[in-house]
């Protein structure tokens, strides 16, 4: 992993995913470990996200290093018409890491080409968001204390919820088995159904959530108007994929809610004061677990684990 | 053989003639191939009749022997192209074209938010399925299929 950039969450096997996640635990034990004191990150914000821009910055400055960057490209050069390329070729002379978002999917695989120092993808438009991925299996694991055997819900958005994918494959190597609850727009496409077929994962669809007495995790995601074709149709169904405190009762004890944040309203207000709400503790798991990452790829195992 | 076709593959001295073009695949494996770049005497035949296809096209190239992979480029375009290798104005050999594991730089990602569409990056795609035709795009990771193929 040492030097290797972080485009696409296909770019981890399974022991490195559980390689990071072993090094976001000790971050988690002892946040402050400035270990990339002489380190220089650029972070380059092409759009604006400043739920995932602080938690990287705060992931960064934990780890001693400084930051250089900007938070929308409205302050950069890209302004002025240069091209990707040429930012990237320039502040990868500066940096000895790249964080990046930026609008345009497949940017990050193409920056990471262009860049003589890793990169990871904070998010290239639709397509991928790994550091997302990882956050969400780490809690998966301190929670469920393994990512193996488990009952996964995926409520909601199944069809452009680019979390729900990344989550799918990512978990593909832990041996899952799928609950797809959906409204028949919003369905997963059928791209993600034969990457499980062939990989003999079970899955199951329907329209509601039902009964939830078998489930480990319960991943819920926005459901928006915008989405559906027909608005009578989204009228007709939002109201199936809103979770309420009523709905976990005689739920395992170990079933946890996680959401992506910032949600709508399709998790009640009333959910939150449930000890299975673990939506606001898995963004805090995101500074951890991107922690994690940077000193995996940084190469900084070994002082880690050493002491 | 009918008399007609033979006339057509056997008109040049050395060369390669490419047959079974599909008609409206004719422009695109000439851009494909480079053919408009090269000093080779080179003939194109249009709209000819063909058992399989309805109207064909056929290319002649004098002097000229391709790399089975700058070949194999067609395929996307005209997948059951057949090459005649011509040597002293014989066919020495025959030989078909095939869909290669990658294709760089000849097709379009559909997707208008890919970053190849925007930033002039060389196209790639890794082909996922040579049947139906499943260009996977090594950027964005959207599939590209027959129906949405467009040539750079
Ligand atoms: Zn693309």
């Amino acid at each position: 992993m040492k030097n290797k950039s972080l485009v696409s969450i296909s770019d981890y096997s399974r022991d490195e995913i559980l390689k990071v996640l072993e090094l976001a635990a000790l971050f988690e034990a002892r946040p402050n470990r400035p270990l990339l004191r002489d380190k220089v990150v650029a972070s380059l914000f092409f759009e604006p996200s400043t739920r995932t821009r602080l938690s990287f910055e705060t992931a960064i400055n934990r780890l001693g290093a400084r930051v250089i960057g900007f938070t929308d490209s409205s302050s950069s050069s890209t302004t002025k018409g240069e091209t990707l390329k040429d930012t990237i070729k320039m502040v990868s002379n500066y940096a000895d890491l790249i964080v990046m978002r930026h609008p345009l999917e497949g940017s990050a695989r193409y920056a990471s080409e262009q860049a003589r120092v890793p990169v990871i993808n904070a998010g290239d438009g639709a397509n991928q968001h790994p550091t997302q991925t990882l956050l969400d299996l780490y809690s998966i694991k301190k929670t469920q204390g393994t990512l193996d055997n488990l009952n996964i819900y995926m409520v909601g958005d199944l069809k452009y919820g680019r979390t729900v994918h990344s989550l799918l494959m990512a978990l593909s190597h832990f041996n899952p088995t799928f609950y797809f609850v959906a409204p028949k727009e919003l369905a997963m496409p059928r791209e993600y159904k034969i990457f499980l077929k062939e990989r003999g994962i079970p899955f199951y669809e329907q329209f509601e959530m039902g009964k939830l007495d078998q489930a480990d995790i319960l991943y819920m995601t926005r459901v928006q108007k915008e989405r559906f074709s027909d608005p009578m149709e989204y009228e007709r169904v939002k109201n199936a994929y809103v979770l309420r405190n009523a709905m976990l009762a005689g739920t395992r004890d170990k079933l946890r809610v996680l959401h992506p944040l910032p949600r709508v309203n399709e998790i009640h207000v009333d959910v939150d004061s449930n000890p299975k709400a673990y939506y606001f503790e898995q963004a805090e798991n995101g500074v951890y677990t991107r922690m994690g990452i940077i000193a995996a790829i940084m190469g900084l195992e070994a002082e880690l684990t050493n002491n | 053989m009918p008399k007609q076709k033979q006339l057509q593959v056997s008109a040049i001295e050395n060369g390669t003639v490419i047959d079974h073009i599909p008609a409206a695949s004719l422009f695109y494996v000439i851009a494909i191939l480079g053919l408009d770049q090269i000093p080779n005497q080179t003939t194109f035949g249009a709209n000819l009749d063909s058992h399989k296809f309805g109207k064909k096209a056929i290319i002649k190239v004098a002097d000229k022997f391709f790399e089975r992979d700058e070949i194999n480029k067609i395929s996307l375009v005209a997948p059951h192209a057949k090459l005649n290798i011509i040597r002293g104005y014989e066919v020495v050999e025959k030989r078909d074209v095939t869909i290669p594991d990658e294709v760089v730089g000849i097709v379009k990602c559909f997707n208008p938010k890919c970053v190849t569409n925007n930033e002039g990056v060389l196209t790639r795609f890794r082909v996922e399925d040579k049947e139906d035709l499943a260009l996977k795009c090594h950027y964005c990771e959207k599939i590209t299929s027959r129906d949405e193929l467009q040539m750079v």
